[in-house]
């Protein structure tokens, strides 16, 4: 049996997924990224091989992707999240064409081909407005865990409007509805409809082709994913590993490449599998990213 | 595998490090020791012609920002604009050049002496207004605003417009007579314009040659080395010089098949100024994807020459009032550029488009949106919009930029291994 592995090392967290040769996943791990981003990648590896029951040397290939990729010192090749989300998100939904993406840092909005690979993206400028950042500096405000802010925006009956979309300044918004004796369910729901419609125009620039699969980390928030549907006016696909979405999607390309590669428990010569037919953004073995440093 | 380096240095970048080297030392003794009367210009459809008729020093405000900004020393500048309350969202040029008029004019490279003509030449960008009304506020000296006609008309301007730019030309030649003592020699006018016309033939015979495969020269990251010259040393036998050993190098290369990177795999064309600050950072982000630029709207701010204008020594203040008007790439509607950028696209033989948008310019920046819109959606051409700055360091990130190149070559990448088009 052949494995690979994908390694997201995000802003805020770093994932990891190992994948058996018919696609299956096997091994997961998951950790805050912190300062030492290459021991992030390498505990979170760890963890999904623990989780596996794997020993490193039967992970034939494995693809860095996020912002640290370049610190997934362990890993063959890198892979940007864009590409790797799209290609998650074809796997887990076929008739994916349109990727939302919300992560710590970035909003993305990802056109997709047929075979998951990447036909145009746009993301957020450099400014943190409509992130999971806000996010959290929203439930800072109100003393919530980042988990309790989701359900209970759903009870709002009269969502407050934010003037503001900035990360820093929603805090002092916050303030003044607070002041204001607005129910923190009101100002939550209020949150969430200001970020769903500045994702929303973003993403509309790429197009909004139907179906529409939702990925990143906040994509676990069940506020979002209304708040979203509401403005889009339609359900939107999201998966239980939205989370791993990146991970899993570079898992597939390291898959895709460990197919052909002697499997290191059999003898066997790697015939192409399930996977390395499908077709998906490659950067081939030309090695661009290969040790690039970042 | 390590990035590959771009490390092509030939000929026009030692010879353009010498001339312009030798430009910024005349400033300098004119700053210090005296020499002959400064004239700050802005660059766009800039009337060089004219003011070096006169003997004066041709000085670019933007041309000494952006100097600064290569050489990594803007912030300094621009910080002390704005401890005198220029707004973090304004134009970072002004700045950088305010803060160095500050600073006792003292770059990095050189002093740049006090203007005895402030002639702003362009008024399509507001700002640069401002700016030349501060820099005659600060300096007390002679201004003079050319109040020049945004073109509308698709294909030439209008000759009542014409009529109005030559008229203030020749208000403007009775202020130089003025300030310089001296009345103008028609005679060398006519010269300097003839020295502009051939100078200007070979730079859009430079700009031609980058429709070959390999592209001879990166029609962006190279081609930014002839802008200097080509503003400050336009009409003088230096200037011409230059640009006959730049297109003899130009022309050597294209024969011998020599690229600037070992494998040329994509051609783009870039539209939007460099990040000044980060240009070697951001030149190796598409290098190390074998993406040469064989076209850029940004070296055609200061003219057109590659479809069509030259100067004429025989209408010197006609032609250069054509110049202004319509010659250059910021006097015209967004859609003529869009049709400039199309030209590029298909007669270079491009893959890609990629936008590098200004933070702190609404001028260039405003209706790029758009514009990758229609090249994406009507067209079909791949296009990448990203955004930092041309002055200010601290709009750059460079794992933000990076993260979008390489999904960007990822994608194409793709499109390459699967056999779907890729133009061209």
């Amino acid at each position: 049996m052949r494995f690979a592995a994908g390694v997201d090392v995000g802003s805020t967290q770093t994932k990891a997924v190992i994948l058996n040769e018919d696609g299956e996943i096997v091994g997961r791990g998951l950790q805050d990224t912190g300062a030492n981003i290459t021991r992030a990648a390498e505990q979170t590896f760890g963890q999904a091989l623990r989780d596996a029951g794997l020993d490193r040397e039967e992970v034939l290939y494995v693809v860095g992707t996020g912002y640290g990729r370049f610190r997934v010192t362990f890993g063959h090749a890198q892979i940007t999240e864009i590409s790797c989300h799209a290609r998650g998100a074809a796997f887990l939904f076929p008739r994916t064409r349109t990727v939302i993406d919300m992560g710590g840092q970035d909003a993305k909005g990802i056109k997709v081909g047929p075979g998951g690979e990447v036909v145009d993206f746009v993301m957020n400028d450099k400014c943190a407005a409509g992130t999971g950042r806000f996010l959290a500096n929203a439930a800072d405000v109100l003393g919530l865990t980042l988990d309790a802010i989701g359900p209970l925006s759903l009870h709002g009956t009269h969502p407050v409007r934010l003037s503001t979309v900035c990360t820093v300044f929603v805090e002092s918004d916050i303030m003044a509805y607070l002041a204001q004796g607005k129910r923190v369910e009101d100002i939550l729901a209020g949150v969430h409809s200001a970020i769903a419609a500045r994702t929303v125009s973003l993403v509309r620039r790429v197009g909004l082709e139907p179906e529409i699969t939702f990925t990143g980390g906040v994509s676990r928030n069940i506020g979002m994913v209304r708040a979203l549907e509401e403005k889009l006016g339609g359900a939107v696909n999201v998966s239980a590993e939205a989370h791993y979405m990146g991970a899993l999607g570079a898992a597939l390309f390291a898959l895709e490449r460990a197919m052909h590669m002697a499997p290191a428990t059999s003898p066997e010569v790697a015939a192409d599998g399930p996977l390395a037919s499908r077709s998906g953004v490659g950067v081939g073995g030309a090695g661009q990213s290969a040790g690039a440093g970042g | 595998m390590a990035d590959p380096k771009t490390s092509y240095q030939g000929r026009i970048h030692l010879l353009q490090k010498e001339l312009m080297g030798r430009y910024y030392q005349e400033l300098t003794t004119a700053a210090t020791s005296g020499g002959p009367p400064a004239a700050y210009m802005l660059i766009s459809g800039n009337p060089v012609e004219l003011v070096r008729a006169f003997g004066m020093l041709p000085v670019y405000p933007e041309v000494n920002a952006l100097q600064i900004a290569v050489k990594k020393q803007a912030l300094p500048y621009i910080l002390k604009a704005e401890e005198l309350g220029y707004s973090v969202d304004n134009c970072a040029y002004v700045k950088a050049d305010i803060g160095l008029y500050f600073s006792g004019r003292q770059a990095p490279f050189g002093t740049v002496p006090e203007p005895a003509l402030i002639l702003c030449n362009y008024v399509g960008c507001n700002v640069y207004l401002n700016w030349f009304e501060h820099l005659r506020e600060y300096s007390r000296a002679e201004v003079f605003f050319l109040d020049i006609p945004f073109v509308r008309d698709p294909m030439a301007p209008r000759p009542e417009d014409l009529a109005y730019v030559v008229a203030q030309l020749r208000e403007l030649i009775a202020l130089c007579e003025r300030i310089t003592g001296r009345s103008l020699d028609w005679e060398y006018l006519r010269h300097i314009c003839a020295l502009s016309a051939r100078t200007g033939h070979l730079w859009a015979q430079i700009k031609h040659l980058t429709k070959h495969v390999p592209c001879p020269l990166d029609a962006y990251f190279d081609a930014v080395t002839l802008m200097g010259p080509l503003y400050c040393l336009r009409g003088s036998e230096e200037g011409l010089h230059f640009f006959e050993e730049a297109y003899r190098e130009v022309k050597e290369r294209t024969e011998l098949g020599l690229g600037p990177l070992p494998e040329e795999r994509y051609r783009f064309v870039i539209e939007g100024p460099p990040p000044w600050p980060y240009l070697r950072v951001f030149r190796d982000l598409f290098s190390r994807w074998g993406a040469v630029a064989v076209a850029s709207t940004y070296s055609t701010v200061g003219g057109l020459w590659e479809f069509g204008f030259a100067h004429d020594p025989d209408h010197p203040l006609e032609s250069i009032a054509q110049h202004m008007l319509y010659w250059n790439l910021t006097n015209r509607d967004l859609l003529r550029r869009y049709q400039q950028i199309r030209r590029y696209v298909q007669e270079w033989g491009a893959h890609a488009l990629v936008i590098h948008s200004v933070k702190s310019c609404r001028l260039f920046s405003a209706g790029q949106g758009d514009m990758r819109e229609y090249f994406t959606k009507t067209l079909g051409v791949p296009t990448l919009l990203v955004e930092s700055d041309l002055e200010d360091p601290r709009y750059f990130s460079e794992a933000q930029m990076r993260n979008r190149i390489d999904a960007f070559f990822e994608a194409l990448e793709h499109r390459r291994l699967v056999g779907a088009e890729v133009r061209p």
